[in-house]
């Protein structure tokens, strides 16, 4: 079937055209009727009839084109395209954000996002003890090695609601940009790279056989015991206060900074990479927002500056369902503790470094209720969106 | 001569969760549990000889129902160099939280009147699931540990209920319900999760008692 335009000049061309509405055994179906000259007639032509009426208007002399050359093929497209968008429908609410997942289907949702928009790139930046891939996801609309952000999670395993919600907080940046202001400004100037596993060994081993595993799962040369704890590894007053030296302890440092490759492999991620504006990273639980120190109990030099940040970021946070986050350095507020990421980073340059535990104060502790995931994820959001924003501002 | 100390540091926010430890011991049950809402205010005294005495004010709410308050003035005092003895609490709380006197009668009779005794596992489990017949026992579970935590808490501790990882009725000739518990505790400073023994006994009129209690071999 064919659909052609009709152009006429004048009254009798119209007239001539009403004519040929009128015989029925054609099967016109005009989808715009001839009424007015300087009005353009549509008609739909069954391919049997599209020689004759071309004829006869040809030899009226009467203008027309070919808007559609085959109707049918426009309407397969658009079914294809129904389909397909279907699909994308159900597989992108296929997957609950607000349930916890094994790490092969986050693995998985990993590379729908990826698929999905063409700014997220998945990219494997190492992989752990035990050789698992260890996966980040870029968010980046443009630019050569634009002023970066780096977001993990999941460092220690057992902290559950951590990688749950920075799944969440992918699809949403991902979603939303184009369409939400902040998040659209954010990424037009800068890049995000989101590592929402970083420990991907222990969490298997949580899922597996010990729900409450928090280190690595690296076996250490001359002891029984297995794991590091992969916060008290980064060269930042590596093996001072804070950590043990017994490699059968949860905070085991290790025996080297860095000896873990989980850790190392961020560290060299970050440091060739050299345009990190901000190190950001989730646990929980306590509900805090802390920045530098933990190795040491003096202020850091940008102490004024990330203590406001801090207060306002809680202050966002608190906006959603009034959950109160503490604020403060780590030393201070939880415990000193050395080898510390965040001290790790803002040694090495990046002023906006800030650790958060999440949801709640221990009445669930690290076994927070499926139920809490969304309203974790979206109050942590509004605290890290608040720091991001005061970062992009601050790098153009 | 107290020192003010800020209520989102540490040394306070420990000596606070020690006296709702040992206050979910005395007033623990099946119906109600105890939390903190918020540390008002701090003060630390250097008792020469002595010790470190801590006094709190306190905000405390019921986990069940969360729309009431009461205050609470605790002082706990760690005492200098002793590793046996169990810190100092001494508490007044003000006001009333709803009575739970119908709630902790039908829960007595429910678990009197079974005939097999109750065993369960994992509470909650990992998904942080607490069937709601469960959830009871959950809440004794906080009592029992109450007690452990305030034992065992130092001015270097952080102690909170991480899993009941069994527990198991035993059934008695007297009219105290008995539940033998293995229960997870976090400690925040070392970041370790101890498994501990704990038996509970616990009665609608006389409450919580914990007779004994016991660290278990280590890992888990």
């Amino acid at each position: 079937h064919q659909v052609l335009r009709i152009r006429t000049k004048n009254e009798e061309e119209v007239k001539q055209l009403q004519l040929l509405e009128s015989l029925e055994h054609l099967q016109l179906d005009f989808w715009i009727n001839p009424s007015a000259p300087a009005l353009p007639v549509d008609v739909r032509i069954p391919a049997v009839s599209v020689q004759s009426v071309k004829a006869f208007l040809e030899s009226q002399g009467i203008q027309y084109s070919i808007l559609i050359e085959d109707l049918q093929d426009v309407l397969d497209k658009e079914k294809q395209d129904m389909v397909e968008s279907a699909q994308r429908q159900r597989s992108s609410s296929s997957f609950d954000f607000g349930a916890y997942h094994t790490l092969d289907d986050i693995n998985a949702e990993l590379d729908h996002l990826a698929s999905e928009y063409s700014f997220v790139e998945k990219i494997q930046i190492g992989e752990s003890y035990e050789k698992r891939p260890l996966y980040v996801l870029k968010f980046s609309t443009g630019g050569s090695k634009r002023p970066a952000i780096w977001l993990d999670a999941g460092i220690h395993s057992r902290e559950w609601v951590t990688q749950a919600s920075a799944l969440w907080i992918a699809n949403k940046i991902a979603s939303d940009y184009g369409t939400d202001e902040s998040i659209t400004s954010l990424l037009d100037k800068m890049d995000l790279f989101l590592l929402p596993v970083a420990n991907p060994d222990g969490f298997v081993y949580t899922h597996t056989t010990n729900r409450m595993w928090r280190k690595t799962r690296s076996k250490i040369p001359g002891s029984i015991c297995v794991g590091v704890d992969p916060n008290r590894n980064w060269d930042a007053g590596f093996g001072g206060p804070g950590a043990s030296n017994n490699p059968c302890s949860e905070s085991y440092h290790g025996p080297s900074a860095n000896s873990e490759v989980e850790v190392k492999s961020v560290v060299d991620f970050i440091k060739n990479h050299g345009n990190f504006k901000a190190f950001l990273t989730l646990h929980s639980y306590s509900q805090l927002l802390m920045y530098p120190y933990g190795y040491k109990c003096t202020r850091p030099d940008d102490y004024a500056e990330l203590e406001s940040l801090g207060r306002a970021a809680a202050s966002s946070i608190r906006s959603l369902y009034g959950t109160t986050f503490q604020v403060g350095t780590i030393c201070k507020t939880i415990y000193q503790a050395s080898g510390g990421s965040i001290d790790w980073s803002y040694d090495n340059g990046i002023k906006y470094s800030f650790a958060f535990e999440l949801r709640d104060t221990g009445r669930y502790g690290f076994l927070l209720p499926a139920n809490q995931i969304l309203p974790a994820a979206k109050e942590t959001w509004l605290g890290l969106k608040r720091i991001m924003e005061h970062v992009r501002d601050k790098s153009s | 001569r107290a020192m003010e100390l800020p209520p989102g540091h540490f040394p306070a926010a420990r000596a606070a969760a020690l006296a709702v430890g040992y206050l979910r011991y005395l007033r623990g049950g099946p119906s109600s549990g105890l939390q903190l809402r918020e540390l008002r205010r701090a003060r630390l005294q250097d008792i020469d000889d002595v010790g470190h005495k801590y006094y709190l004010e306190l905000e405390l709410e019921d986990v069940l129902d969360k729309d009431r308050t009461v205050s609470c003035t605790a002082e706990v005092l760690y005492q200098l160099g002793s590793k046996s003895s169990a810190p100092d609490v001494q508490l007044t709380v003000q006001g009333e939280l709803r009575s739970t006197e119908e709630a902790d009668q039908e829960f007595y009779n429910r678990i009197r009147s079974l005939e097999k005794e109750l065993v369960a596992e994992n509470i909650p489990d990992s998904h942080g699931n607490v069937p709601p017949e469960l959830e009871p026992i959950h809440l004794l579970a906080w009592a029992a540990s109450g007690y452990v935590i305030w034992q065992n808490s130092t001015e270097n501790t952080k102690f909170h209920l991480a899993q009941v990882k069994h527990v198991k009725q035993v059934k008695r000739n007297d009219e105290d319900l008995q539940f033998d518990f293995v229960v997870l505790l976090h400690e925040m400073v070392s970041q370790e999760v101890l498994p501990w023994e704990v038996t509970l006994l616990w009665h609608p009129q006389r409450g919580a008692r914990v007779p004994q209690s016991r660290a278990m071999g280590a890992g888990s």
